[in-house]
């Protein structure tokens, strides 16, 4: 790859993380293009969460530099690491919206901390961003009377709120139904393509990201194990990706946890 | 629920806290221990103070005139020196009688003072020179017996 | 004597790990204080923590202080007529009220009405990664979250030990005065005499700010430090209210031993 490195805006250079003694992730490279929706892939545990929570400073890497728009996050100020973060916009797993405010208040909570905007300015602002997701009509509702799906479109409003450079997706696609599914994977798409940003999502739904993303990386055991445009990917032999790809039981991710034969444990030499 | 309900519970909710530190302050206290800007401080010497306590109100003709600010022991003489704030409203002539009296048989032990006849006032920090100790019943019975006994 | 060592293990590793609780939570309290600027300039936040913290209080103080005060009243008729002083009823209920049973009841009631709401709401929040959400919005949560809420009950806590204590008087004269014949007059002079503003009812006040303070911290730090599973809150909820009635006794004792100390 030939691309300068400002072209980059988020850059992952040799990565590692551990809490405490357990290590999460063991030196991982990934960067992320202006303009492109990339997706980190891989099981449940394997690190992909860590790695949002990286890239949004709320955690710091043991070793290895994380770079977010030339700005390397080890050496940010909390006031520049919120400066930053004005600037990022995350979708948590399940909205994690306030659940002591309306839809319309969730999305101009943003405005109203980070902007003197006139309050109809706001309004319009928040009627727009909603609109953008498809729930105008639901401003008045409280998050309690929402569905999945919907409070994620209400979060996903409240995250592009303040236009944002880089959004960030953590398992987007969790407990959804097949329709809304398809729903919030268009308006990933689009919501990057409209606002000129960038996009990261973390998720093991494979199918419904390959249809969006522009490349994908797999994690697996904290390192990055494939990497691909998603042609590539579909096209892989790689034994993981074909494992993750076509949902195959056991691989090079084991059915079993690491134990030894079942004819030992049964005959019981494992007590002996 | 709209903020301004929520403003005027929080107001109602203000409002009747005040007035419950407003009746404690006026129906159930009294400022009777008066701030040290109008009061001025006498010290007077007793023999014996019984058990007269800080913050003993010093009372003229029955009314609280003052407080007891401090109690302590003089060394050189070996008596009891009892300092106490009066209200400024009050002055006091120079040959005023102060004495250790108990309210009721059983009752607390207060300061009294009797004004004398003086035309000079007692000013902040002046002493006053004429005292009556405490009455200590054992001492009066004491006393009794021993009258009695030399009849 | 491996049990013996293992228990000695485990009580030392309580004792470190209590110590380390005691240090994280000084510290909280200090980021409170520094991020308490935007509670008072959006002062429509703390308004609406004190809705919350004493409005909805005011129902279980008011009624459990009118039943305090009247308890006061027979089981302090009671005794005193023995003496022949039922006249000093007034004095009794007042000054047991002022000085302590006001703050100190109150303060509990607090505790476990305002401080178990505040450490739920708090760790709801966390669970359903609402503070992380807003910490990544580049809103600090104990700006926004915790430094109006901890205001909040702060500023409640003294409001309600004052509503307390009065309601309490209140019931100590209704049961001495109306029912059981104490003379009126002499119930609200003698109290008058008695009780001393600065002295009785300041220091009562002193000791409600000092508990509103102490649950108030208690209750936004068990919130903010729960581990952040259903079971996790609910076990913050039961330490905000055992901590805070322990704190509100033992700082009762210290208060009182510095306010009444070798006095009438």
């Amino acid at each position: 790859m030939t691309v300068a490195r400002q072209d980059f805006l988020v850059d992952l250079r040799a990565v590692r993380f551990a809490y405490g003694e357990r290590e999460i992730l063991r030196g991982i490279d990934l960067s992320v293009r202006r303009g492109q929706v990339v997706a980190i892939m891989g099981g449940s545990g394997c690190g992909k969460t860590t790695l949002l929570r990286l890239i949004g400073g709320q955690l710091r890497a043991s070793a290895g530099q994380v770079v977010v728009d030339g700005a390397d996050l080890a050496g940010l100020s909390r006031a520049a690491l919120y400066g930053l973060r004005r600037r990022m916009g995350m979708l948590f797993q399940f909205g994690a919206l306030f659940t002591d405010m309306s839809v319309f208040d969730n999305v101009a909570f943003p405005l109203r901390e980070h902007t003197d905007l006139p309050p109809e300015l706001v309004r319009a602002l928040v009627l727009m961003k909603l609109n953008a997701v498809g729930l105008r009509g639901a401003e008045a509702l409280s998050p309690a009377e929402l569905s999945g799906g919907m409070a994620r479109r209400v979060a996903l409003a409240r995250a592009i709120a303040l236009d944002p450079m880089l959004i960030m997706y953590d398992e987007p696609f969790a407990g959804l139904d097949p329709i809304s599914l398809g729903v919030i994977g268009q308006l990933i798409r689009r919501l990057n393509d409209a606002l000129g940003a960038s996009s990261i999502m973390v998720t093991h739904d494979i199918h419904e990201s390959l249809e969006i993303v522009d490349y994908v990386y797999f994690v697996s055991d904290g390192r990055i194990v494939a990497r691909g445009t998603p042609d590539e990917i579909r096209a892989s032999d790689d034994p993981f990706v074909h494992q993750f790809v076509h949902a195959e039981a056991d691989g090079p991710v084991p059915f079993h946890y690491p134990a030894p034969s079942l004819a030992a444990s049964l005959l019981g030499e494992v007590g002996a | 629920m709209s903020r301004t309900v929520l403003d005027l519970w929080v107001g109602f909710f203000v409002v009747i806290g005040a007035a419950a530190l407003l009746f404690l302050s006026l129906k159930v206290g009294s400022f009777s221990g008066f701030n040290s800007s109008n009061t001025y401080v006498l010290q007077a010497p007793f023999d014996n103070i019984g058990g007269l306590k800080v913050r003993a109100p010093v009372k003229s003709a029955g009314v609280v005139v003052g407080r007891v600010a401090e109690i302590r022991f003089d060394p050189a003489t070996y008596r009891a020196v009892v300092s106490f704030s009066v209200d400024a409203r009050y002055a006091f002539p120079r040959d005023t009688i102060a004495t250790i009296l108990t309210s009721g048989l059983l009752g607390e032990q207060y300061v009294g003072l009797e004004p004398g006849g003086d035309v000079d006032m007692l000013g902040e920090g002046d002493t006053v020179m004429i005292t009556q100790s405490a009455v200590v019943l054992e001492k009066l019975i004491g006393q009794f017996m021993f009258d009695r006994a030399a009849e | 004597m491996s049990g013996v060592i293992g228990f000695l293990r485990r009580v030392g590793s309580r004792t470190v790990d209590m110590v380390w609780r005691l240090g994280f939570a000084t510290r909280f309290f200090g980021l409170v204080l520094l991020y308490s600027g935007q509670s008072f300039r959006r002062l429509h936040l703390t308004i609406r923590e004190i809705y919350f913290a004493g409005v909805l209080s005011l129902l279980i103080i008011l009624v459990s202080g009118l039943f305090v005060g009247m308890v006061l009243g027979l089981q302090g008729y009671e005794t005193l007529q023995r003496f022949g002083s039922s006249d000093a009823l007034g004095v009794l209920v007042a000054l047991s009220l002022t000085r302590e049973l006001g703050p100190v009841v109150a303060g509990l009631l607090f505790a476990s009405r305002a401080g178990s709401a505040i450490t739920a709401e708090i760790g709801l929040m966390k669970v359903t990664e609402q503070l992380k959400a807003m910490d990544m919005m580049a809103v600090s949560p104990i700006a926004r979250v915790v430094a109006p809420r901890f205001w909040g009950g702060v500023v409640s806590m003294p409001l309600l030990a004052a509503l307390f204590t009065a309601m309490g008087i209140l019931g100590g004269w209704l049961i001495g005065v109306v029912f059981i014949g104490v003379d009126d007059g002499a119930f609200w002079s003698q109290m008058q005499a008695a009780v001393d503003f600065r002295y009785d009812v300041m220091n009562g006040v002193i000791k409600s700010i000092v508990f509103g303070v102490a649950v108030s911290l208690i209750a936004v730090f068990e919130g903010y430090d729960c581990t952040p599973t259903a079971e996790g809150v609910s076990r913050a909820i039961t330490r905000t209210v055992v901590s805070s009635a322990l704190a509100i006794l033992a700082l009762d004792f210290v208060l009182t031993s510095f306010m009444f100390r070798g006095q009438s």
